[in-house]
């Protein structure tokens, strides 16, 4: 039977059916639309000094980030840096170990993540405002040899969502609007919520919130498990594409106890390389990253994961847009 | 020489992880321990068992039907083959954007992985049964469906108990996803780094091994219960 030609045609088929498909998943149409025009008085001028200074700018491997990596790799390029990129480094273990191997010299990390996952602070401990938890490390930076850049506009945090239909119907606005209702409510979030103070814990810890039951998802399902009516909230994130595509069919909960703490960004990069780099290094990016408010950043995120198009272009439109580059 | 030593230094810490509780990653809460490695465990064979009920359920009747009637065989293999296919966290996602979360609906798209090899194998096994024994049942009088079950189907127990010793190490290691689907099996260790750390990581590693070994001893036991005495002798003498 097992020489049975029929068979090895069909086994055949089978491996070139499934080839097929594997290559059209990874297709991908990239259709780029130009953002409007430049104001110059943003415009990043190359200076012919820094020719010749290497930056090597990391990032972790989400679209987020990819964008992000993006848009200082692009800022210092026009700043005349010979950049290279080294995104897609894995979570933030892998990306702080290349900064700290010399791998990378810089790359955007999360205030809390720095705080919670490197300097092993207490996720209670973190403050709600990012500009006073950026001032609060300087000590601890100094100590690795690094330099971090004043904080983003917006925030990626953990955020509580639900469906704009649910939250009218319970008429909630504030996470503490949950008391006495969340013991009939699902709560999904991604696995390890369970255990974290920025999560599920604190919502318990802080808020003395109990429901009715929690379900782990994949961080991918957050928005379906709402949509599918499995769970009544959600863990989201606060840049989330689907709040900029819907954002009268979400609800984001506010966090009036600061539970949840502050997710700005700050561009972490190695001292020795601030000091060859010179002053342009700094200034470029603290100028590229001054609009990325919490709109501007749902909407290059929406770009990338609804509209399939490219870090790289969506980086760019947004650098030719705030008249960065031209 | 400092590379086999942190090996086993982290090994030491996976076993410590899996015999004592201690702090999470992050803080604020305790994990590991034997009471929460056991509570994964019985989570994790009970979606990974009703998973390999559901497979045997469908695919060992299917099988048996079109073994005995030696037609099918392009279906049997087919299906065997396009199962291997599918990607197991893809299929997950999609249950739970139309399905629903839940061990049920993790144990449907776990089954989807465990069907293929028993099919595969118990049509072989049964098509592979020697015609002069089925000749001889027919024979004596035996009615077709006593044919396929009192003949064909203990002859094809080796065949078949390979099959599903395969399709159950499948699940059992693929239920490792399950977490990303409301259901809490020892993947969890894996998944949830940032709260069990890296030596929670390689101990749901080394966990679900154990299991995987474990549930696959204990079906070699039950192949060679299954297995006819008179198959058995065989097998020793064309060993000896």
């Amino acid at each position: 039977m097992r020489d049975d030609p029929r068979v090895r045609v069909l086994l055949a088929l089978v491996a070139a059916f499934a080839l097929a498909f594997g290559i059209a998943a990874c297709g991908d149409d990239d259709e780029g639309d130009d953002g409007g025009g430049g104001t110059s008085a943003n415009l990043i001028e190359e200076n012919p000094d820094n020719n010749g200074v290497a930056v090597t700018v990391g990032s972790k491997n989400f679209d987020e980030q990819f964008i992000l990596g993006e848009i200082y790799a692009q800022g210092l390029e026009a700043a005349g840096y010979d950049v290279s990129k080294d995104l897609n480094l894995g979570d933030e273990t892998v990306a702080f170990k290349a900064l700290a191997d010399d791998e990378i010299d810089a790359y955007p990390e999360y205030t809390s993540t720095i705080l919670t996952s490197i300097f092993d602070q207490a996720p209670e401990d973190v403050p709600g405002d990012a500009q006073q938890a950026y001032e609060d490390s300087q000590d601890e930076f100094d100590q690795l040899n690094l330099v971090a850049y004043p904080p983003t506009p917006f925030s990626s945090a953990n955020a509580v969502g639900l469906l704009t239909t649910t939250a009218d119907d319970l008429g909630v606005t504030t996470i503490s609007d949950l008391e006495g209702k969340s013991q009939d409510l699902v709560l999904a979030g991604s696995p390890e919520c369970r255990q974290r103070i920025d999560c599920l814990l604190g919502l318990e810890q802080n808020y003395g919130l109990e429901f009715k039951q929690f379900t782990p998802v994949d961080i991918g399902l957050r928005y379906e498990v709402l949509d599918k009516g499995d769970a009544d909230l959600s863990i989201l994130f606060t840049t989330d594409a689907q709040l900029f595509t819907d954002p009268d069919k979400y609800t984001v909960l506010e966090d009036d106890k600061h539970v949840l703490p502050a997710g700005n960004v700050l561009f972490v990069a190695r001292k020795q390389t601030v000091d060859e780099a010179g002053p342009d290094f700094g200034d470029t990016v603290e100028s590229v990253q001054s609009n990325l408010t919490l709109k501007v950043m749902q909407e290059l995120n929406a770009r990338v994961a609804v509209d399939k198009e490219k870090p790289e272009d969506v980086a760019h439109d947004y650098l030719v847009e705030f008249g960065y580059v031209e | 020489m400092t590379v086999p030593l942190a090996f086993l230094d982290s090994f030491s810490g996976a076993f410590d992880f899996i015999f004592s509780q201690r702090e999470s990653f992050g803080g604020g809460t305790q994990v590991g321990g034997l009471g929460q490695v056991w509570e994964l465990t019985l989570e994790h064979l009970k979606v990974s068992g009703v998973a390999l009920a559901v497979s045997l359920a469908l695919a060992l009747p299917l099988g048996v039907l079109l073994g005995h009637r030696r037609t099918g065989e392009l279906f049997a293999v087919a299906a065997g083959n396009a199962g291997r296919a599918i990607p197991e966290l893809a299929l997950i996602a999609l249950l739970v954007a139309f399905v629903g979360t839940g061990t049920i609906n993790v144990a449907i798209a776990l089954a989807v992985l465990g069907i293929p090899p028993i099919l595969t194998n118990t049509f072989v096994g049964v098509h592979q049964v020697d015609p002069q024994a089925v000749g001889a049942a027919r024979g004596m009088g035996m009615s077709e469906l006593q044919i396929a079950l009192r003949v064909e189907l203990p002859l094809a127990v080796p065949t078949i108990m390979s099959g599903v010793r395969t399709s159950a190490i499948n699940i059992i290691a693929t239920a490792t996803i399950a977490p990303l689907a409301g259901v809490l099996t020892l993947g969890d260790f894996i998944l949830a780094r940032n709260v069990y750390g890296d030596e929670g990581v390689l101990a749901g590693a080394i966990l679900v091994a154990l299991l995987a070994l474990t549930v696959e001893l204990t079906l070699a036991a039950v192949q060679w219960a299954l297995t006819p005495r008179g198959l058995r002798l065989q097998r020793t003498e064309a060993s000896a």
